[in-house]
């Protein structure tokens, strides 16, 4: 799997809201697909969550279903308490984990 | 002169006529501000279309809006991948692509505007896909990459996306006319169940619905196009197969010589339109 | 998902549209009809004949509901609780139009002052009308600033997407949209 975007600014106020984006690539193959050649439904795998910390506490999760789209994307926001690390957490069907940081220094 | 001091001539003379452009522009603004998308190209030759739109001119708002934001398009993953293979030693000769072309801002800059070429050593186009695999077999010695593999299409969008804004410049000389004559036939032939060429959807029906699709005037300033049907990016050899496909028409290989010759004539067509690569369509 | 099933077996489907359909010259028209079985609406427009609706016929016991499937509202129920959510506060930003429900963008806003005391718990998001409806059970914490996510959805066919958000009091109010999706224009 390539590696995850994420786009959290370097630097921001205390106090400050600033959006968050994230996007990584996969499929989302949502075992409800057949395989055109053999007609049998090609198994689900997907990326099932994400989770968003900032200095190990929670800013944003959620649960995925197969619904979402390829690739999945999300924005959301975060209100700026200091400086710290911010951790993205995706977890695949079977339990593997891809994980990004970056940081962010107030001011 | 080595082939590499000849490609930096070229690429002198494509960033002259660039600036020249530019210059122009100045004094009519209009031609500054054509990019196909909000404001037509005039064709510079006489052909079927009196006005020229770039693919995005006739998406959705928010299919627009995604190609538009440089995090929110999806086929930048592509773009980040192919920046990472950039700069990745592979094959016998341990080599990386920036082993020969240092910065890929600078040295690539320009190629997508002027592909497919004429090949001299296999007197035929090639296109950047299968330069990118020359490189690879006879510069680096490693493995060519499959034409759908991920490694490709990445490694063709971080190309294409060298020219990102700069106008498609096809020129027609003695070498590729012969090639650009059989992709204008090709273009122009009545195929499939539903005897339909690609000008009578292209062309004349162009701004027409057919479903739910606006048909575009086809053009391929902006691939690997990352297409929402697909989830991914694809080749314009992919999508003229699935054009063939839906006239019920025999589709041809990828890589074709026949593809080739479409795309370097369906390329020229859109002479004038800014490079979009990664585009976002349906 | 159900729409790229039916892309992939429909070689050759299209439809007119209504609002600008394709003109097609008499001759096409007529060969198209021989050969496709395509019936003319009238002389501007065609539908989609026999065989491909055929074809499209035999995709259906996959976009059905299987038995055991659970219907929108159970799930929420399982999120919520007996909380029964009340309109408003929550702001559901789609497409009128989905230009292809592969990707369908989206944005939620909830009205909340997130703060210690008083945020958005939750938010979850059903296309009613997909054989799974969940799309997301997202969290939030005052650390958010705003309960605001943007993300892109698959939705199979036109239906309403209904969003629900439980706030930390565990009240729950609801924000509803209707997205019309039509089948691409498989071109590939
Ligand atoms: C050992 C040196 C070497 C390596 C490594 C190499 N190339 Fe090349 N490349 C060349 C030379 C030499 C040419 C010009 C060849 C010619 O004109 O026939 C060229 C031409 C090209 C061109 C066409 C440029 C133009 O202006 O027409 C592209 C695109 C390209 N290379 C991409 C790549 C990519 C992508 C990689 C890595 C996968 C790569 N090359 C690796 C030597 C190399
Ligand atoms: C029956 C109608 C039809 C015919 C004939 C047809 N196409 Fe298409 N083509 C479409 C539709 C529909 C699309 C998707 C909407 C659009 O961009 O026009 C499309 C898209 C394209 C695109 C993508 C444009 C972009 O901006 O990404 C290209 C390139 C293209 N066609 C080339 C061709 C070529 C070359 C031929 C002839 C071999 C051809 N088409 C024949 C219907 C057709």
């Amino acid at each position: 799997m390539a590696k995850p975007r994420i786009k959290v600014p370097k630097m921001a106020k205390v106090g400050e809201i600033v959006e968050i984006k994230s996007m990584i690539s996969h499929k989302m193959e949502s075992g409800r697909r057949k395989d055109k050649k053999t007609g049998k439904v090609i198994p689900r795998k997907i990326i099932n969550a994400l989770k968003v910390t900032f200095n190990g506490k929670l800013v944003f999760s959620a649960s995925l279903h197969p619904s979402v789209s390829a690739n999945p994307y999300f924005a959301f926001d975060f209100k700026v308490p200091g400086s710290g690390d911010m951790v993205f957490e995706w977890t695949e069907d079977g339990g593997k984990v891809i994980t990004a940081k970056k940081s962010l220094k107030a001011a | 002169m080595t082939p590499i001091s000849g490609i930096k001539m070229m690429k002198k003379m494509i960033k002259l006529t660039v600036g020249v452009l530019l210059l122009a522009g100045f004094s009519t603004s209009a031609v500054l501000a054509a990019d196909g998308k909000s404001e037509a190209v005039k064709p510079a030759a006489e052909f079927g279309l009196d006005e020229i739109w770039s693919g995005y001119h006739f998406a959705k708002k928010e299919t627009q809006a995604l190609q538009d934001d440089d995090f929110d398009n999806p086929g930048n993953l592509w773009l980040e991948e192919g920046a990472a293979l950039w700069s990745k030693v592979d094959g016998d000769a341990k080599k990386s692509c920036q082993s020969c072309h240092n910065d890929a801002s600078k040295s690539m800059k320009g190629v997508a505007t002027r592909y497919p070429v004429y090949y001299a050593p296999r007197k035929k186009l090639i296109n950047i896909e299968q330069r990118i695999n020359l490189c690879r077999t006879e510069q680096m010695k490693a493995k060519p990459w499959k034409w759908k593999s991920k490694q490709l299409l990445a490694m063709a969008v971080y190309v294409n996306n060298q020219s990102k804004g700069m106008p498609v410049n096809i020129r027609i000389t003695a070498e590729n006319k012969p090639f650009w004559e059989k992709g204008k036939a090709f273009y122009y032939k009545r195929r499939g169940q539903l005897d339909m060429s690609c000008a009578h959807c292209h062309e004349k029906y162009y701004g027409k619905h057919i479903r739910s699709n606006v048909l575009s005037q086809g053009h391929i300033n902006g691939f690997p196009t990352y297409r929402l049907k697909w989830q991914k990016p694809g080749s314009v050899h992919r999508r003229f197969k699935g054009c063939n496909k839906q006239v019920r028409a025999k589709p041809y290989g990828l890589g074709s010589d026949e593809y080739n010759n479409l795309e370097l004539y369906v390329k020229w067509r859109g002479n004038g339109l800014p490079v979009e690569t990664p585009a976002v369509r349906n | 998902m159900y729409l790229r099933q039916t892309c992939q077996q429909g070689a050759g489907m299209f439809y007119a549209g209504t609002a600008n359909p394709i003109r097609i010259s008499r001759e096409t028209e007529e060969q198209m009809t021989d050969k496709l079985h395509l019936k003319v609406v009238d002389r501007r427009s065609f539908v989609l004949g026999a065989s491909a609706v055929a074809a499209l016929g035999a995709l259906a016991p996959l976009g059905s509901t299987p038995a055991s499937a659970k219907a929108w509202q159970d799930f929420m129920k399982e999120a919520i609780g007996d909380a029964k959510p009340a309109e408003g506060k929550v702001k559901v930003d789609l497409p009128e139009i989905a230009e292809n429900g592969n990707t369908v963008p989206y944005k939620i806003h909830v009205d909340s002052p997130m703060s210690e005391s008083d945020y958005v718990k939750s938010v979850h998001v059903y296309a009613t009308g997909n054989p799974g409806p969940q799309i997301i059970d997202a969290q939030f914490t005052p650390l958010s600033g705003k309960a605001y996510v943007k993300s892109r959805m698959r939705l199979a066919k036109t239906q309403d997407v209904v969003v629900v958000a439980q706030m930390s009091d565990g009240k729950a109010y609801m924000g509803k949209a209707t997205v019309k999706v039509t089948i691409g224009g498989c071109g590939g």
